[in-house]
């Protein structure tokens, strides 16, 4: 199939059910147990940076693993899963010395998935899997500034972080992704250069991708890191005319239920969550099982509130499959109709009727 | 009245509109700016808009650390933004820098279709809202049609051809001026009005926003008519689909409250009603003139009261006519002459006191009840003296104050409004005039037995000069409390320079407003303690603050910043040639040229009126005293011109010369053919650059020596003469210090005049660049011509010592009278003097802060010990000083 013919089944799919995403990539990698050699695999065996943690690269060093996560997601029931590219920007890939390696990681990343959902389609003819094309924040912000002393100073500017995300969605895009998913949003202007870089890239190669966009909250203040509400945050990403928007990490479902709500009553497009298996314990573990995170998505789902749900961290294959079992027969969100109007936003929402 | 679904916008964000929010934004005080943004805010503006175009500025550096820094504020980033400015780029550079969305302040079809679509699809892409200008090929429209037809197909172009959200367009249809007397104008409301409806009804889905104040533009003096007429205006404009604008809502009348045939008249010009509107409203306006002064004096009832009250009107009202006959009135009626000044006066004066205090009166108004003052006190001084034997001892002062302009600095205008200020809140003022050393203040202090020091200049080396005091002061055990004030000083120059060296309290005053209460704290038994902690603390606080570092921008190496010079393309440039080489000279210049060519807008800061001339006039606030001073001093000026006060003089000359060495001009003034060239020495900038800007030295415009090119370079000085110090004596001696100030503001004002004509001559007559050049006084001041003028030690060229060698090359004693002090300030004080640059990419600039590389280089080039290189750039270090020693030592 053509990425078009997979993308309207995935447009008729998502206006009859609810989809599920996968869940996370890094606790499944680690239950791996992979060594230094297996990062490193023939590629790297000379690299001079060390290479274990670098889970991104194990498209290219360890490519069956990744192949096989992503199949024990799609068996658990997922629609749509994302590519193991969070960290797959030079920002991110420097502190491994594998700048030089972003396209290569992204393309192969995107491969892999495809390979996943094309094996999974093999064997089950009634199914539609797609893949969306992982963004992750990088450490770096456009909007905040690393030095106390001079709020003034930006470690990155916009220019700068928009030819780095451009770069790792040229990879995704030519490796065949049927989406995009930019993720863990925690600085908006970030995610702004993201999306001006996508428009470049769309116009460049004249083909265009449907993007999925999710923030994340950082605390019970129910704000982005840089400040912005919900709403706000919204405002400031629809020009995009985004595929769905919505909230992902940071905190469990429970907590995350009031901004999802926000969103899903502004938002006139998809709605996607995927929460962490709840709060984190004191050793930083999330130990939600996976009834209690089903529970709560089912809820949400029954108050209307999503179109597309999954897990973020913490959450495994069982998460996932718990999951749909319940959300699967549910009716999705309607997309609302917005009153038109001027939606501008600083860190608040501020609309102006016509 | 104002519906509450219109938007409010912030306006006090721009430097085009804020006469001090672009004096913070140029000398890069971002935390004062910071504020303005906040009380906009907490204020209740909606959105902010910020613009930051103005030449002198790098707007786009501007733009983006603005921006950052409201990032960090989330009391201010709360509002979206409204990016405003001419110039794409700033835009461009604005959009990058919020995370928000925003609004786009504005484009047009000015400059044709392919460049509005180019720049609205990136608009769009950084997901902003646009304002867009009913402006188009053939320029601004006027007509309802116009207006409607171009916003119509500004419309159909967003919407059809890149799809943009309509609701995020807003249409600005051109406010202009109505009632001027130009019949095509009286259709200007209606075509406004008109158009906004036709843009609500037919172009689904859009916003109509205006700039409201151009519309009652003909009335400028007439708060009141002013104010009506943008009320009727909102009040229809609104109902026909105005739903924002850029508008001061504190300003506008009630619809409902303005005098029915008031209201009929504007309305009757807002809709061009009748051919006589114009003419109807016109005379109307005059039945409501804002009430002031001008009135108070010819209406004499006031006259009728009692002693008392008469002396409390004419304090308040700064009337000096009667003051003599009533203090005499009063006299009379009490026991001894002490009690009158006791009793009326000073409760007089305690009224000024409060209204100053409240903001009700203005700096003008009190120097001006001062008057009133000093005139009573004089009537009573020989009744007082004769008295003085039966009463031994007896002093009416509430605290002496001794003032002086510090050693080598001449101005002292801003120190005698202080003096004036004190002296009438009845404090006895010991005034020691200009270039005081500080031997003789302290011994001034002892002899007179004085409560407090105030000292007070205005260029940047008097700096060093009141550290050197303070420590002086500290040698020889002196403890009185020490006052700071004059344009350069600053609270965090003294709380980190100035009041270590000393042990009593010492305070930044730089206001005259201000000056009172603290004086006041200082010698009240029972707050001083209180304040001194509480300053000291402050002080201490600040210190702290600055030991780190603060909001500095990060500097570059000299030779990173040589390498990003100005790119001048020499190859292709042949240098005009001056009209003459050497000096000219003109004595006794004709003073009338001169009064055109003023820039008021410094003349009324002098006064402490903030606000920008002539838009200063109609202010609520201030439009008041700001007329009646401007009243004041036109009349003086036609008196100085008239009795040919002043004979101003100037020298001025041109020379070949070239640059060498990347910073540093040779100029070729030679007399006699083996003597070495004299060589001016330059300062560059060193900020980093992420836009493209260079980092300029004044030596970049001119053609390097190895081009083989010859270039030239000129210098001037002009002065308004020695005579100011005799006319403004004569003032004093007559108990006038109100036109004693007054006239030596306008000498100032009259030299930066003759600057402004002098260079304007050397443009189209003597150096001849640009003969045809024809710009108004406006044009002038906004610097909108080719070639700059700038002067050593201000920020293009901050060392003060440079003017030296200018004044070697001119002569400028020997010519025209004009000498240096030890620390260079001219002497006259209404002098002004430059360089001339004629390359049409010469800039004013800022050299900002420079690195030890600099310093370094500098002193070897100029051949001045670095010591001396720190001490006359100190407010230009990028480093502490006393690191370089250290360090300097270490090594």
């Amino acid at each position: 199939m053509t990425r078009d013919e997979r993308l309207a089944a995935l447009h008729a799919e998502v206006a009859q059910r609810i989809l599920v995403l996968d869940g996370a990539m890094g606790t499944e990698v680690q239950a791996l147990n992979l060594s230094e050699a297996d990062y490193r695999g023939d590629r790297f065996a000379d690299h001079d940076h060390d290479l274990k943690g670098n889970h991104d690269i194990l498209n290219l060093t360890a490519p069956t693993f990744i192949q096989e996560i992503h199949e024990n997601y799609f068996n658990a029931g997922a629609n749509i899963i994302a590519t193991n590219t969070f960290n797959a920007s030079s920002i991110s890939q420097a502190d491994y010395g594998a700048e030089d390696c972003v396209y290569d990681i992204n393309h192969a990343g995107a491969r892999l998935a495809r390979a996943a959902a094309e094996t999974i389609m093999a064997g089950h003819a009634e199914r539609h899997c797609w893949v969306a094309g992982a963004v992750g924040p990088t450490n770096k912000t456009t909007s905040i500034s690393p030095d106390v002393n001079d709020p003034g100073y930006r470690a990155i500017t916009f220019d700068q972080i928009k030819e780095v995300y451009k770069e790792a969605v040229r990879g995704l895009v030519d490796g065949d992704v049927d989406l995009l998913l930019i993720e863990t949003i925690f600085d908006t202007l970030n995610a702004k250069a993201c999306l001006f870089g996508i428009e470049e890239l769309f116009e460049e190669i004249g083909i265009r991708v449907p993007v999925m966009i999710s923030g994340t909250i950082t605390d019970l203040s129910g704000r982005t890191l840089t400040g912005q509400t919900s709403e706000a945050f919204w405002y400031s990403v629809r020009h995009a005319n985004p595929f769905s928007v919505g909230l992902n990490c940071s905190m469990g479902a429970r907590e995350m239920r009031a901004y999802i709500a926000e969103i899903s009553q502004a938002a006139d497009t998809l709605v996607c969550a995927y929460p962490n298996a709840g709060l984190p314990n004191e050793f930083g573990q999330y130990d939600e099982g996976p009834d209690s995170t089903a529970d709560y998505l089912y809820e949400w789902a029954t108050s209307g509130l999503v179109n597309i749900v999954g897990g973020c961290c913490g959450t495994t294959p069982d998460h996932i499959r718990a999951i749909k079992a319940k959300v699967a027969d549910l009716p999705p969100r309607p997309v609302p109709t917005i009153d038109v109007a001027m939606r501008l936003s600083g860190l608040e929402a501020f609309s102006v009727s016509p | 009245m104002i519906g509450s679904r219109f938007i409010n916008v912030g306006e006090r964000t721009n430097v085009t509109g804020s006469a001090r929010f672009r004096q913070l934004i140029a000398e890069e005080d971002y935390e004062a700016a910071l504020e303005v943004a906040r009380s906009q805010v907490e204020n209740g503006a909606q959105i902010i808009d910020i613009n930051m175009d103005e030449g002198m500025l790098d707007s786009e550096a501007a733009m983006t650390r603005f921006l950052n820094l409201i990032a960090a504020e989330p009391d201010i980033s709360r509002v979206p933004i409204m990016i405003d400015s001419s110039k794409w780029s700033v835009i461009e550079a604005g959009l990058k820098c919020v995370q928000g969305k925003s609004i786009v302040n504005s484009i047009s079809l000015k400059e044709g279709e392919a460049p509005f679509l180019e720049q609205a699809k990136l608009i769009k892409r950084y997901g902003a809202a646009v304002v867009v200008m009913a402006f188009d090929e053939e320029g601004q429209a006027d007509t309802a049609d116009r207006k409607f037809d171009i916003c119509a197909r500004s419309y159909r172009l967003l919407t059809e051809t890149i799809a943009f959200p309509p609701e995020d367009i807003i249409f600005d249809p051109n406010i202009f001026a109505v009632a001027t007397g130009i019949a095509e104008h009286n259709e200007y409301g209606i075509a406004f009005i008109e158009a906004t409806r036709r843009i609500k009804a037919e172009l689904p889905h859009v916003h109509v926003s205006g700039g409201v104040s151009n519309f009652s533009f003909s009335f400028r003096g007439n708060n009141m008519v002013r104010e009506a007429m943008h009320s009727v205006l909102l009040y229809h404009a609104i109902r026909a689909g105005m739903d924002m604008g850029i508008v001061n809502a504190g300003q506008l009348t009630v619809y409902e409250d303005i005098k029915p045939d008031l209201r009929d008249g504007i309305e009757d010009v807002l809709f061009n009603r009748n051919e006589s509107a114009t003419e109807c409203l016109l005379e109307l306006s005059e039945q409501f003139r804002d009430v002031g002064s001008v009135k108070a004096e010819r209406d004499l009832s006031w006259r009728e009261a009692d002693t008392a009250e008469r002396i409390k009107y004419a304090l308040v009202n700064g009337i000096a006519d009667f003051i003599v006959e009533d203090t005499e009135a009063a006299r009379l009626e009490v026991e001894r002459p002490l009690h009158v000044i006791e009793g009326p006066l000073m409760d007089g004066m305690n009224v000024v006191g409060d209204l100053f205090g409240a903001g009700k009166m203005f700096l003008p108004q009190v120097v001006k009840s001062a008057r009133v003052m000093k005139q009573a006190v004089a009537h009573l001084n020989p009744y007082m003296e004769a008295e003085k034997a039966n009463f031994p001892g007896e002093d009416s002062s509430v605290g002496k104050i001794l003032m002086a302009t510090v050693k080598g600095d001449v101005h002292d205008i801003g120190k005698n409004i202080v003096g004036v200020v004190l002296s009438c809140n009845n404090y006895d003022v010991i005034d020691l005039g200009v270039m005081v050393p500080a031997a003789k203040i302290m011994e001034t202090a002892r002899a007179e037995n004085v409560d407090i020091i105030g000292v007070s200049g205005l260029i940047t080396p008097s700096l060093d000069e009141m550290t050197n005091l303070a420590r002086e002061m500290e040698r020889e055990g002196f403890s009185l409390p020490l006052l700071i004030g004059g344009a350069t000083t600053s609270r965090l120059h003294t709380a980190v320079k100035i009041a270590p060296g000393y042990e009593g309290p010492t305070i930044h005053v730089n206001d005259a407003s201000k000056a009172v209460g603290v004086v006041g704290n200082l010698l009240s038994d029972t707050a001083r303690d209180d304040y001194v902690a509480e300053i000291s603390s402050e002080y201490e606080e600040a210190r702290a603050r600055h030991a780190q570092s603060g909001r500095r921008a990060k500097r570059q190496s000299l030779a990173g910043a040589r390498r990003n010079k100005a790119p001048i393309d020499w190859s292709n440039y042949t240098p005009p040639k001056p009209t003459f080489t050497g000096l000219r000279t003109f004595d006794d210049y004709d003073l009338s040229e001169l009064v055109a060519c003023i820039d008021w807008t410094p003349f009324f800061r002098t006064w402490e009126l903030a606000g920008n001339y002539p838009d200063l006039l109609d202010d609520p606030i201030i439009g008041e005293a700001a007329r009646n001073l401007f009243a004041d001093a036109k009349e003086m000026l036609a008196r100085i011109v008239a009795g040919k006060w002043f004979t101003p003089r100037a020298v001025v000359g041109f020379w070949p010369a070239n640059a060498v060495g990347d910073d540093d001009i040779e100029v070729y003034a030679q007399e006699d053919e083996g003597d070495l060239p004299t060589v001016i020495h330059t300062l560059r900038q060193q900020m980093q650059r992420t836009n493209g800007r260079p980092n300029f030295a004044l030596a970049d415009f001119i053609a390097p020596k190895e081009t083989g090119i010859t270039d030239y370079i000129g210098g001037f000085v002009v002065t308004t003469g020695w005579e100011i110090g005799a006319v403004s004596k004569r003032f004093e001696e007559a108990n006038d210090d109100y036109n004693a100030i007054l006239v030596k503001a306008l000498a100032d004002r009259l030299a930066e005049a003759f600057a402004e004509r002098m260079h304007q001559r050397v443009r189209t007559e003597f150096w001849a660049y640009a003969p045809d050049e024809a710009l108004s006084n406006e044009e002038l001041i906004s610097e909108a011509y080719r070639g700059i003028r700038p002067a050593p030690g201000y920020p293009a060229s901050p060392d003060h010592t440079e003017k030296d060698t200018l004044f070697e090359l001119l002569d400028a004693e020997a010519n025209i009278g004009v000498s240096l002090t030890e620390s260079f300030a001219m002497w006259p004080a209404s002098s002004v003097s430059g360089y001339y640059f004629s390359h049409p990419d010469s800039a004013y600039f800022g050299v900002g802060r420079i690195g030890r590389d600099q310093v370094t280089d500098y002193a070897n080039r100029k051949q001045m010990p670095i010591f001396e290189v720190l001490r006359w750039l100190s407010s230009n270090l990028d480093f502490d000083p006393k690191d370089f020693a250290e360090k300097d030592a270490a090594a």
